[in-house]
């Protein structure tokens, strides 16, 4: 008998979603959604605001990255009061954001990999919900479990020297930043008492890395199979070189095999190349490139999707395992979806020595804070978000308030490969199974998960996120109903 | 010289000017008696009630009223801070007042008075009215929003020749204080910077300030309203 499963709420991401799975007479799944039930309409409510508002206001998208929204838009912003694209502003400017940004990937890659995804690691896909949390982990992995508050922690504190505070700071101004960072700051982030200095978070970084490879080498079929499939990758890589770079660069994407299908166009003209499909059963977007079409031209993004577009990382370390992570796939992108993590945990290395090696810099005690030149009406702000690529665009009247704003957030670019990893998962889990077990639901949230999604800044919403599955026969009768 | 005049503010004695209103009297003795509308050099009208005070039992504005011998003044009660309160959150209510994206937060009046008297949340429902947000000026942006129809522009800021800048538009509900489309399109940058500094709240912007100033070293950061006073 055919049968619709609905997962609702899905756990451990940020925001709400729902997933329905499809299931026909033979038992076999024929299609899967992942449903997101959320409205805000920030896009609608920032125009009229001056436009400086912005880089404050629509950080309140969310409270787990709300920098990535934070320096997006101050880019864009950059651009209006004719301080380029990030480029353009003082060393310190450019220096202080990077700063805030490492810190806050570093806190928000740390979060993902600790709290929300490691219960699956230590306990197992389908171990007893009561213990493969996070309360789980503290209980039986004490030492992990304090690694990650203190990683954390740390990441936090380099937000607040630099934004003013943890969340949601006003560090980043049009054309710059409104403070440095004094000597005694400098102090307390790269010398601070054990464990909280930058050392000793390369070290952890290193060690959570370790972790995630002993659990590889174990789990082999596990990590390369989950939810594997083929798909384009985008990211910003930096302009001179290729190099990952997080804050500021050039758009690129590759195919499955490692073409390339967009090839460092600037940012500024992001809205050539990317175009957004509405579809009747979700609030989140699904964007694609223009050039490639709807059905060929969806792309991932995030830590996966920046190794597979980059040349290298520009720090020894993830260099290093960056080198790993390639020869794995013999150089091509990698495809394999619970690699995600792999790719999330060589980028909180990569973090943590960029902190390390930018609070060495003496730029950032400069006081030359902010430049500005002729303004403009339109600004585009691209950035690396942990999560994935973020733009920001805003366009503002003679009277300096906004007209226009464009927000394509992280996971809303990963809109159509949720989707797909869904599908994958329910197939493999699903087929022609009698009863939906907690495992098989958690399965499905384990694909969902990998990508870190931010459900809330995808439809631009707040709160806490349940997961419910509902089986249904074709003619919409409920056959079989669990709640998380 | 002028005649001395011995008051008492919840038992305290104190001893002012004779014609010095009792806003002027408690500050000039370490006594804080919080004020909105009440703006130096400006001739105080009493509109905004948060300086209510009890003298002889009678709820008075403390901003209008001149010290007189013999006065029992009641400041820091629990009746009185609890009315200062509900006027806090009525001004709340009846704007649309978002701290989090304000630019005057941390130098904001009435965010600082809110902290001060521990609003939580307003007792009242909010308004959310429609305002309009007027950035045709050079120097300035007038946001309706925030405006609690003080005066303390329409008082302060004038050109040369006494002219008003600000001016009262509708009336009841409807009333706005609005910048003359004429004279804002004249005003200085200097005049302009006057007018964001003389409003209490974040109604009048200098253009592109924004959040230059940073978290740590607003005004009400380092020490709470009042506190410079109160002793």
């Amino acid at each position: 008998m055919p049968k619709k499963i609905t997962i609702e709420p899905v756990t451990r991401v940020e925001g709400h979603g729902k997933v329905t799975i499809q299931i026909d007479d033979a038992g076999q799944v024929r299609e899967s959604r992942l449903h997101i039930v959320e409205f805000r309409g920030f896009e609608r409510f920032v125009q009229g605001r001056p436009y400086w508002e912005a880089p404050v206001l629509v950080q309140r998208l969310c409270g787990i990255c709300p920098v990535s929204h934070h320096l997006a838009a101050a880019k864009a912003l950059d651009v209006i009061v004719g301080a380029g694209t990030g480029l353009g502003l003082t060393a310190v400017g450019e220096k202080m954001r990077r700063l805030m940004h490492y810190g806050q990937f570093f806190q928000s890659h740390v979060l993902h990999f600790f709290h929300l995804s490691s219960p699956d690691f230590l306990f197992g896909i389908d171990a007893d919900p009561a213990i493969r949390n996070i309360i789980g982990v503290a209980m039986h992995h004490k030492d992990l479990a304090v690694q990650g508050v203190m990683m954390r922690k740390y990441g936090q504190e380099v937000i607040k020297y630099t934004a003013g505070k943890k969340i949601h700071g006003t560090g980043a101004i049009p054309g710059g930043i409104n403070k440095n960072l004094s000597i005694e700051e400098r102090d307390i982030l790269l010398h601070g008492a054990d464990p909280l200095n930058a050392d000793k978070m390369v070290e952890w970084s290193v060690a959570a890395l370790e972790f995630f490879k002993a659990f590889h080498k174990n789990n082999k079929t596990l990590v390369d199979t989950f939810a594997e499939f083929p798909s384009n990758h985008l990211s910003i890589v930096r302009a001179a070189d290729g190099a990952l770079d997080l804050y500021n660069g050039v758009l690129r994407a590759v195919d499955s095999e490692g073409n390339r299908i967009l090839d460092d166009v600037d940012c500024q003209d992001y809205n050539k190349y990317i175009e957004e499909e509405v579809r009747s059963w979700s609030y989140m977007k699904f964007p694609y490139l223009k050039h490639l079409g709807k059905e060929k031209g969806w792309y991932r993004v995030g830590p996966l999707s920046r190794l597979n577009t980059c040349d290298f990382i520009p720090t020894p370390l993830a260099q290093k395992e960056f080198e790993e992570f390639k020869a794995y796939t013999n150089g091509k992108p990698n495809n394999m979806t619970l690699h995600y993590h792999w790719a999330r945990l060589i980028e909180t290395l990569h973090a943590a020595e960029e902190i390390r090696n930018l609070l060495k810099d003496p730029d950032l005690q400069n006081e030359d804070l902010v430049i500005k030149g002729e303004k403009t009406h339109k600004g585009v702000g691209v950035i690396e978000a942990p999560r994935g690529t973020l733009f920001h665009h805003y366009e503002i009247n003679d009277n300096d308030q906004i007209t226009l704003a464009n927000l394509i957030v992280s996971t809303t670019n990963n809109n159509e490969p949720m989707n797909v990893a869904v599908n994958h998962t329910a197939k493999s889990f699903m087929n022609g199974q009698k009863e939906i077990t907690e495992g098989m639901m958690n399965a499905v949230e384990v694909a969902i998960r990998a990508y870190d999604p931010c459900l809330s800044c995808a439809t631009h919403a707040l709160g806490k996120m349940p997961l419910q599955m509902t089986l249904v026969n074709s003619k919409n009768e409920i056959l079989d109903q669990k709640t998380k | 010289m002028a005649n001395k005049v011995k008051i008492k503010i919840d038992g305290k004695e104190i001893i002012t000017d004779e014609g010095k209103t009792i806003v002027e009297a408690a500050r000039e003795n370490g006594v804080f008696i919080p004020t909105l509308c009440n703006f130096a050099g400006a001739l105080p009208k009493g509109c905004c009630r948060m300086c209510t005070i009890k003298i002889n039992n009678r709820f008075m504005t403390a901003c209008t009223t001149p010290a007189a011998s013999g006065m029992e003044v009641e400041n820091h009660t629990p009746e009185i801070e609890e009315f200062r309160k509900s006027i806090i959150e009525l001004l709340f209510v009846s704007g649309n007042h978002f701290c989090p994206s304000c630019e005057k937060s941390g130098n904001c009046e009435l965010q600082a008075l809110a902290y001060r008297y521990q609003m939580m949340v307003p007792r009242f429902p909010y308004d959310f009215p429609m305002k309009s947000v007027d950035g045709t000026a050079p120097f300035i942006i007038k946001d309706q929003n925030r405006c609690i129809l003080c005066k303390r522009c329409i008082k302060t800021i004038k050109d040369e020749q006494g002219r008003h800048y600000f001016a009262f538009k509708e009336r009841g509900h409807k009333l706005e204080v609005i910048l003359d489309e004429q004279m804002g399109k004249e005003m200085s940058r200097a005049l302009a910077r006057k007018a964001m500094e003389n409003c209490p709240v974040g109604s009048i912007i200098y253009k592109e300030i924004g959040f230059a100033e940073p978290i740590g070293t607003r005004k009400y950061d380092k020490m709470p309203i009042g506190s410079e006073i109160d002793n």
